[in-house]
């Protein structure tokens, strides 16, 4: 196993550096110019070229981009145009909100999601059942900022129970912190409870047809007592899959959730980067984004090892 | 286990008795955009012309009724010639830092800023000699030859603004961003609570001295009732709305105007003035088929200031239709050249383009999409445009994508471009030096690059302009030439108000956001 994650390991070095030739190609082939949008709407010609010498976008790009390569390897990602920052310590310091919103949304996710879909397997065809696939298909279809807008009216302004924005530093209470990303984290992990409650409900649904499941009916196995032993281990590969895959199809959910919210995660940064062309955080940003992606996916295979014992790598 | 209970209440009661200490008055606000860069001197992005206005002061400033008036300066002596300026500093004038502010710091900053800023590079390039600082309070200026806009340029309202800095940090290259940024203004800029993306806060700066008069518009006295501003980044403004709503922040900067029913809806919100903008469509002057003038003529006669208005501000309370190049009711507003046009005329426009033998190659209209209060002028022009004979090719694209592609010379055909809309701040464009687009020097005038040196004439003549009347009479030939040239057309002006609670009193109008003189009850 160690032979195998050592191999996805080096796996990962030719991914990234696809991501960020391609990443770096994209933003100067995009349309837009840092050196303007910094020179503001005022500026003259000149203005904006001084700048951009001082950018350095006036060279040639294989020169910039061999820069910016050397300089990542490295472990300096470079200075943002606009921030006036290392974008390392940028990202740093918005890790944290982003963090807490992605582990938050998945504990909501994972808490509420197992039990509806779990409950609605082993009530098909039931009132139940109905309600939690009806739930599901809303959770995938209202966008997020609806939801978001929505439980911010009732929460924040009819009852003033949340913050209707900010975030709250876990160095300045947990009360705080939890009060400020308790909606956030509500908002963003509807569509997660309805993925992973749709797929948790297919996967036991299929193991509750199998022999063994009556076999265990037939030793005199409570309901529960089935579930826990032998449908529920049986079903999770591909309910641990969704979750996986959920855990990294947050990274484009934070960047709505957490523009809506006004917290400075990495989401905003990376809105924010974007809009400005600020290339050396939105090339860093982005590699990070793709680094994750591939770790979970790592983590997700290995996972299943754990789970099945007939897997073998 | 009873006299536990009592020790715990009488040590309650104590504390009640006591009453809380003093809180601090922290005032929140959403401005249009996050802080990012903070030298108004190195960029001419408004937000960091407004965090010059918190934390730096200006020897002169503009009031209310657009009237230069002293700030940082006492008194102004002027030599009979019109040739020597003498400025003398107020006493008791003070750096964050403590140091006193003194004649070669401000000598040191008109240097950098004059560096920089249009209007500044002509005054002081063409007719200031020299400057020099006979004391520590005392400025004099020395001219070639006289010009009414000196005082002026150097209480200009809008980016760039001539800040006041240090020596030290004003000696820093025009063309590098400061790093220090102590300022003698009221407010101090706390740069370890500054975090981009986030919040940018300032304290009130307690040894800054207000002049007496009371506040009026950027001028009179900077009289400060906060102990704290907190500049929140909140993009989404319904957002910013509910959290001003609920409590959460005290002042909204730019409430798209959409949103303004909901404000005064709210029981504990209001509405007040703030600054006033202009719609405007900019040529390309370079590209056909705007290099034929009478084309650009049959633009005039096909747009209609109303329609323009109506579709992006919606509520007449907020807009008004101005003939002018200039902003109405300031001194040089004037209807001159502008008979017949912007109304709509669209007869006129095709007799116009039938006679300029226009051959119905499509016009590129780049048009923003991510700026509410410009999302729908190109849609508008795009309509009257056709009525009036044109062939229209509306490009939508974000408005940073704009700003870059309206700096390529490049045919429409291979990326250029023909026309497209923007606003402008009334504030910087009071009279014909100041309007950029005016600007007529051909590959140095701003993209679009109009070339006439009869506009170029009349813009250096008003330099030299030396009183309100013949300043009058130069705008009015400098408008009239720019529409025969066309170099831009206005489209009517608006009003920005901001939002503020109920408990936020005294707001200053002005073409800029101050927060001086503004109470929290």
């Amino acid at each position: 196993m160690f032979g195998y994650i050592l191999r996805r390991l080096l796996s990962t070095v030719p991914v990234m550096l696809i991501v960020a030739v391609f990443v770096f190609l994209m933003l100067r082939i995009g349309p837009g110019d840092p050196a303007a949008i910094i020179a503001g709407d005022n500026a003259n010609a000149d203005q904006v070229a001084m700048i951009r010498q001082q950018l350095g976008l006036d060279k040639p790009l294989l020169i910039q981009l061999f820069v910016w390569l050397r300089d990542i390897l490295g472990g300096d990602f470079g200075e943002s145009f606009f921030f006036r920052k290392k974008v390392a310590d940028l990202i740093a310091d918005r890790i944290e909100p982003t963090l807490a919103l992605a582990i938050c949304t998945t504990i909501i996710a994972v808490i509420v999601a197992l039990p509806l879909g779990v409950i609605a397997a082993m009530k098909r065809g039931s009132v139940i059942d109905r309600l939690v696939m009806g739930f599901s298909v809303l959770g995938f279809s209202v966008p997020v900022f609806v939801i978001g807008y929505g439980l911010i009216y009732l929460f924040a302004i009819e009852l003033p129970w949340l913050p209707v924005q900010g975030y709250q530093r876990i160095a300045n209470g947990f009360q705080p912190f939890l009060r400020s990303i308790a909606l956030p984290s509500l908002t963003l992990s509807i569509v997660y409870i309805a993925l992973i409650a749709r797929m948790t409900r297919t996967s036991v649904l299929e193991v509750l047809d199998e022999d063994y499941i009556r076999t265990a009916y037939s030793r005199g196995l409570t309901p529960l007592q089935t579930l826990m032993r032998h449908a529920l281990p049986n079903a999770a590969v591909p309910i641990v899959t969704v979750i996986g895959l959920g855990v990294a199809l947050l990274i484009g959910g934070v960047v709505v959730t957490e523009s809506v919210f006004a917290i400075p995660g990495i989401g905003r940064l990376t809105v924010d980067a974007a809009l400005a062309r600020d290339y050396p955080t939105i090339q860093a940003v982005i590699l990070l984004f793709s680094f994750v992606y591939v770790m979970i996916n790592l983590v997700i295979d290995i996972s299943y090892l754990l789970l099945d014992p007939r897997i073998r790598y | 286990m009873r006299l536990r209970h009592f020790a715990l209440a009488a040590a309650l009661g104590a504390a009640v008795a006591s009453g809380p200490a003093q809180a601090a008055t922290v005032l929140r606000a959403v401005m249009h955009s996050d802080v990012k860069i903070v030298d108004p001197i190195w960029t001419t992005a408004y937000i960091s012309r407004n965090v010059g206005y918190m934390i730096y002061d200006t020897l002169f400033a503009l009031d209310a009724n657009n009237v230069v008036r002293p700030e940082m300066v006492d008194t102004v002596d002027i030599s009979p010639d019109k040739l020597t300026y003498t400025l003398k500093l107020r006493d008791g004038l003070l750096w964050h830092d403590g140091l006193p502010v003194t004649s070669e710091d401000c000598i040191a900053s008109i240097r950098r800023w004059s560096a920089k800023d249009t209007l500044g590079q002509k005054i002081f390039s063409t007719f200031v000699t020299d400057m020099s600082a006979p004391d520590a309070n005392t400025i004099v200026i020395r001219l070639k030859e006289p010009t009414g806009l000196l005082l002026f340029a150097l209480g200009k309202p809008s980016s760039n603004v001539p800040f006041m800095m240090p020596k030290r940090v004003a000696d820093t290259d025009p063309n590098k961003q400061i790093s220090d940024f102590t300022g003698s203004g009221p407010f101090v800029f706390k740069k370890d609570e500054w975090k981009p993306g986030d919040k940018t806060v300032f304290v009130k700066f307690d040894k800054y001295k207000p002049r007496p008069e009371p506040a009026s518009g950027l001028a009179g006295g900077k009289v400060v009732n906060l102990d704290r501003v907190e500049w929140l980044a909140i993009s989404d403004q319904q957002q910013a709305l509910n959290a001003l709503s609920a409590g959460e922040i005290d002042y909204i900067e730019q409430p798209p105007h959409d949103l303004l029913p909901l404000v005064k809806a709210d029981p504990n919100l209001r509405i007040v003035t703030g600054a006033r903008g202009q719609f405007t469509m900019r040529f390309n002057s370079t590209q056909p088929p705007f290099t034929n003038p009478k084309i650009k003529q049959a633009v005039w006669y096909a747009l209609n200031q109303e329609d323009f208005l109506r579709a992006s501000i919606g509520n007449a309370e907020y807009y008004r239709t101005c003939k002018s190049f200039y902003p109405c009711g300031t001194p040089l507003a004037t209807e001159a050249g502008m008979d017949g046009l912007l109304i709509g005329n669209a007869r006129k426009s095709q007799e116009l383009l039938k006679e300029a033998g226009y051959d119905g190659t499509p016009v590129v209209l780049m048009a923003s999409t991510d700026l509410p209060v410009l999302t729908n002028l190109s849609p508008v022009a795009k309509q009257a445009l056709e009525r009036g004979g044109f062939k229209v090719d509306m490009q939508s694209m974000d408005w940073q994508t704009l700003v870059a592609r309206r700096a390529k010379k490049d045919p429409p055909s291979a990326g250029g471009w023909n026309l497209f809309n923007t606003a402008w701040v009334t504030a910087d464009i009071l009279n014909p030096a100041m309007i950029g687009f005016l600007n007529a020097s051909c590959d140095k005038a701003l993209p679009g690059w109009p070339c006439d040196p009869e506009l170029e004439r009349l813009r250096e003549a008003f330099l030299r302009a030396p009183d309100l009347e013949s300043q009058k009479a130069i705008a009015a030939a400098a408008q009239k030439r720019g529409i025969e040239y066309g170099t831009h057309v206005p489209l009517g002006e608006y009003d920005q108000p901001i939002a503020v609670r109920k408990n936020i009193q005294d707001v200053v109008t002005a073409p800029a956001p101050v927060f001086w003189n503004i109470t929290k009850k």
